[in-house]
């Protein structure tokens, strides 16, 4: 016993490093593999409220270019309104509208965390439970798609954005409508991601990448445009290269997608995977 | 001993708010990222206990995690480094002079010792951190690339920095 005891305190450094090396990888594997919400991540109220504060003060310095922004969605907005579009048919009667039914509500959020040049990234916005947000909800904004939200508190959320190593998203070509997966590579930079088509798919360099409406987001909201037709050669699937429309550097603020018939869907196909 | 107490601590909160705030946002291609705060590990004094350097290390590294929303990891890191920092130092640092070199800072222990001693732990460090991060050998390449190249950026912080705090000291 004695032995022990002096075995124990001439290598003492060896013994308090097995200790702490694996308490902390045990911190590290545990939070990986469940996205259990531990107190150690920039949602807590220290971490959370010093990010909020520092976001403040650097809106401040582009605030010509979120002018600029919502200024174009504006104008892309205002293009849409009734008003704007000429009226061909003479006689117009007003109908009361039950062919549409609302699906998408948005909720707009500022980013007060954003990392792009981990490989494995995250966004945290400034609106958490309290004001509607769950888990599993889709993430825009004016430029296109920025992720899904991965976890929420009560007044904050984490956004896995599409610069991560494991998101997955369904993509449509624009003009071809063929339908396939976007994952993004962690070795290459936050301008690009990778879109994985069916075979059969006819590609064209320049077109449009866009949500297909299956999932999280509507139908139509863009990824990006196709800068490369082969990727990656030899796989089973073909792999075009995608130049990302968002900016993920500039990020300050993102719209939340409420999908109002998301239970009903992900419900029914459950239902039917048994 | 007091005035070593308040010296770490600012040490430690000015280091971490660089980190989070300002170098966080830094990246040459995706390949240079500096991890300057491990300079708090670097010049805690040479008679400090293992247990409070062990326990200071994983307080350093966790309260980086918070920031960067990765818990555990900067703290596995900075454990690995404490356990580099003690070999280093009883190779090379006899017992005796620790009474007139009380920290391992470069104006006391010189150029020579000071930069191996910092590339030796930087480099370690780096390595055990970028590759838990990654956890692949398939692209251990550009790992071991992004650990060379993140490590002299690094060294050259912790280079520069010892020169600002450069104090002349009567040498024997």
């Amino acid at each position: 016993m004695r032995n022990l005891l002096i075995f124990i305190t001439k290598y003492n450094a060896f013994f308090l490093f097995l200790i702490f090396e694996v308490s902390s990888l045990l911190i590290y594997i545990k939070y990986n593999s469940f996205q259990k919400a531990t107190f150690i991540n920039s949602q807590n109220q220290v971490t959370g409220s010093l990010f909020a504060q520092v976001s403040e003060f650097k809106g401040y310095l582009s605030l010509k270019e979120q002018n600029d922004s919502l200024a174009r969605e504006n104008a892309k907005l205002r293009g849409m309104l009734k008003t704007s579009f000429y009226v061909d048919t003479v006689e117009k009667h007003k109908v009361v509208d039950t062919v549409y039914k609302q699906q998408y509500t948005y909720l707009v959020a500022r980013v007060i965390n954003n990392s792009t040049n981990q490989s494995n990234n995250y966004i945290t916005i400034n609106r958490g439970r309290k004001d509607g947000i769950a888990k599993d909800m889709g993430v825009i904004c004016g430029a296109g798609v920025v992720g899904m939200v991965a976890d929420v508190t009560d007044h904050f959320a984490i956004v896995k954005s599409l610069l991560h190593s494991k998101s997955q998203f369904s993509a449509m070509l624009a003009d071809d409508k063929a339908v396939g997966s976007f994952t993004w590579v962690s070795n290459l930079d936050r301008h690009r991601g990778l879109l994985s088509l069916q075979n059969d798919a006819r590609p064209k360099l320049g077109e449009p990448v866009v949500t297909s409406g299956y999932s999280l987001f509507p139908t139509g909201i863009p990824f990006g445009k196709i800068t490369n037709l082969h990727a990656k050669e030899g796989g089973l699937l073909l792999n075009v290269e995608i130049g990302l429309s968002v900016d993920f550097a500039k990020l300050q603020y993102v719209y939340v997608v409420v999908n109002k018939f998301a239970q009903e869907q992900t419900g029914l196909e459950a239902v039917q995977s048994k | 001993m007091g005035r070593t107490i308040i010296i770490n601590t600012i040490r430690f909160l000015v280091l971490v708010f660089m980190q989070v705030f300002l170098l966080k946002n830094i990246a040459f291609y995706n390949l240079v990222t500096p991890y300057f705060y491990i300079l708090f590990i670097l010049l805690l004094p040479f008679e400090i206990p293992n247990v409070l350097l062990f326990a200071l290390s994983f307080l350093l590294g966790l309260t980086v995690d918070a920031f960067y929303d990765t818990p555990g990891l900067h703290a596995a890191a900075c454990v690995v480094l404490a356990l580099v920092r003690i070999l280093f130092i009883n190779i090379t640092v006899q017992k005796e002079g620790f009474d007139n070199e009380p920290e391992p800072t470069l104006s006391i222990m010189g150029l020579r010792w000071f930069f191996t001693y910092a590339l030796i732990l930087t480099l370690s460090h780096h390595f055990f951190l970028l590759n838990l991060e990654v956890f692949s050998i398939s692209a251990v390449q550009y790992t071991l690339s992004r650990v060379v190249l993140s490590s002299i950026s690094t060294v050259f912080l912790i280079l520069i920095s010892g020169l600002l705090f450069f104090k002349r000291k009567e040498r024997k």
